[in-house]
């Protein structure tokens, strides 16, 4: 056997480990370097030991209370939610992309984040809801995208259970349908305030992150990583066919009501405080399988601290390239995303789905 | 290990695509389902490793019904090549074979035994050189190895192939229908070469639109009679010079 040891990726068992080490470090460096910059730039030990004060309720001097309240009640919470949205989006995206088995699949493809933005906007429109005290725009996003999310599964069903095709279709035809929904709303009351809000939801931001919402958000982006991580072998499977899933033991169509499920309370809840950040859900998986190789044990390992890192980046760049204006992240996550894509996939051999 | 397929009928689309389907694999037995395009040969398959339930009818491994039973179960019993097996994902050919290890592992790392498996597997199929390379820039042939080569790691009690011999070379064909006969596995295999099927299998049945029209040893089936009611075609049976095997030769000109 003459075949070259193969040096394109990074896939050795010990590589994925090192590589995750390393960008965890790096993540909490960037969060720290992210948290200390913007309009009052403080240095890293100043931001470092803010956060001490506000993690263990320490002391401060009275003059450093604006700082405090900057860094503490608006930078932290902003920082740590594009870290938590920038994770899931990476993995809901490796997760939808092997659902659908499509490579042009991102989370919103199944017409989420249109189901939360017409909820965003249907609520802003009705008053807010004065009872949600300040949350009506989140919940009633969060409450769309459910809505979405059920409409779609019960449309794309058919007898033996979820198949990708129908999935994407009815995904996308419904986003169409949902955001008419929201021109219509948006068209028949306008106020600034709805405009605004629709905006918002297309665009997506950080700029609302408040620690009352934070919790929420984390724990589901969080368990809902765990449950796909320990199902990385049957996501392998499920990624090679319902025919090949079936012979090696998996029933595609109930691991798929799973990772529906699973993907769209992610997606709902990310979307319900973010907004819909485009891109970053549709490159960065193909971007860690460039790297690291396929196997999801591998990519779902080291794809939530990519994507946690990516974002920070991208919202620390967002809000301080053109400040005090604040660019949509869409706008870099594209910027940012599309070179980097264009130069991997040129100098590797990345294969989708049988095309190079 | 006995495979019996009991009065399984399968309807697709409104149309009767498996009619009334007997056939007994039993341990150790190669068993080549063989017919024209569309008579329901891949349907049959599907059936015995769960990708499609019988409209009625049952299947049985030693007695127990398939349908009683988790499709992780059947698997660690049943693995199967099957024809709709493009992935998407470029795994390693190492990766793709692991995979076979799936059903016994579906959760946790591969242990010691799992990967000595999934390397002896490799080497029976002659892909180990190819382990590190990525499955979607392998030849048809080459995928085709890979993937017997996974059926092989789920250590089965019956292998379920559909056209395995697909876009293999005339050595791999043979390397691997004599392996097959080697592994001591039962074996249920579609097969469209009928002179390969003659000569790798223990009992050949013809499906003819939906139904079994003849099952028995190779030279009780494959005669100028069936060949010419079943696919249409004039063909001479010749015992092979070696082996008495019966092998079919056609003629092109009128």
């Amino acid at each position: 056997m003459t075949t070259p040891p193969r040096t394109r990726r990074l896939d050795r068992p010990g590589a994925v480990t090192t590589a995750t080490v390393v960008l965890t470090v790096a993540l909490c460096g960037s969060a720290i370097l992210a948290i200390g910059s913007g309009g009052a730039e403080l240095a890293p030990l100043d931001t470092a030991r803010y956060l001490f004060a506000g993690i263990t309720g320490g002391r401060i001097t009275p003059d450093e209370i604006t700082d405090y309240q900057i860094i503490w009640q608006i930078r932290t919470p902003r920082v740590l939610l594009a870290a938590v949205v920038g994770a899931g989006l990476a993995v809901t995206g490796v997760a939808v992309q092997a659902l659908v088995r499509n490579a042009l699949a991102d989370p919103y493809v199944l017409g989420i984040s249109s189901g939360a933005a017409s909820g965003a906007a249907t609520v802003t429109v009705l008053g807010g809801l004065p009872m949600l005290a300040g949350h009506g725009p989140t919940v009633g996003g969060f409450a769309g995208a459910m809505f979405a999310g059920a409409l779609v599964y019960l449309l794309a069903r058919s007898g033996g259970g979820l198949t990708s095709l129908r999935l994407v279709l009815v995904g996308v035809v419904l986003s169409f349908g949902f955001q008419a929904v929201m021109s219509v709303v948006v068209y028949l009351m306008p106020s600034g305030e709805s405009t605004a809000t629709v905006l918002f939801w297309l665009m997506g931001g950080f700029g609302g992150a408040v620690w009352t919402e934070l919790p929420a958000v984390a724990a589901i982006v969080v368990a809902g990583i765990a449950v796909l991580a320990a199902n990385h072998r049957r996501l392998d499977v499920l990624s090679l066919g319902d025919e090949a899933a079936a012979g090696l033991g998996v029933d595609a169509g109930r691991l798929r009501n799973l990772v529906f499920a699973l993907t769209a309370v992610m997606t709902g809840a990310m979307v319900a405080v973010s907004g819909a950040i485009g891109f970053a859900g549709l490159i960065l998986p193909h971007l860690i399988r460039m790297v690291f190789g396929a196997s999801h044990g591998r990519v779902l390992t080291v794809a939530p601290v990519v994507g946690a890192l990516f974002m920070v980046w991208v919202d620390l760049a967002a809000r301080t390239w053109f400040a005090p204006r604040e660019l949509p992240l869409g706008v870099i996550t594209a910027l940012v995303g599309v070179p980097v894509f264009i130069a991997l996939l040129r100098r590797r051999a990345y294969l989708f789905g049988g095309h190079r | 290990m006995t495979l019996r397929i009991d009065g399984v009928s399968v309807a697709l689309g409104g149309r009767t695509v498996v009619d009334a389907v007997d056939l007994e694999v039993a341990d150790g037995q190669v068993v080549g389902l063989v017919g024209p395009n569309g008579s329901g040969k891949s349907t049959v398959l599907r059936c015995v490793y769960r990708a499609l339930r019988p409209d009625s009818g049952g299947i049985r491994v030693d007695g127990t019904d398939l349908a009683t039973v988790s499709v992780a179960h059947s698997a660690r019993i049943i693995a199967a090549l099957t024809q709709d097996n493009r992935s998407e994902l470029d795994f390693t050919v190492a990766e793709m074979v692991a995979l076979g290890r799936s059903p016994h592992r579906p959760r946790g790392a591969l242990t010691d035994e799992d990967r000595r498996i999934c390397r002896e597997a490799m080497e029976a199929m002659d892909v180990a050189g190819l382990a590190e390379r990525g499955v979607l820039g392998l030849s048809g042939g080459e995928r085709q190895r890979v993937l017997v080569a996974r059926a092989l790691a789920q250590r089965p009690q019956l292998l379920v192939l559909d056209e395995p011999t697909n876009h293999l070379d005339l050595r791999h064909q043979l390397g691997l229908l004599k392996l097959l006969r080697r592994t001591g596995l039962a074996v249920l295999t579609v097969l469209h070469d009928l002179n390969l099927a003659a000569g790798a299998c223990d009992v050949v049945a013809v499906l003819s639109g939906g139904r079994i029209v003849a099952t028995g040893t190779p030279a009780e089936v494959l005669t100028p009679g069936l060949i010419r009611e079943v696919f249409g075609v004039e063909a001479t049976v010749v015992a092979h010079p070696d082996t008495g095997v019966p092998q079919l030769l056609y003629s092109l000109t009128p």
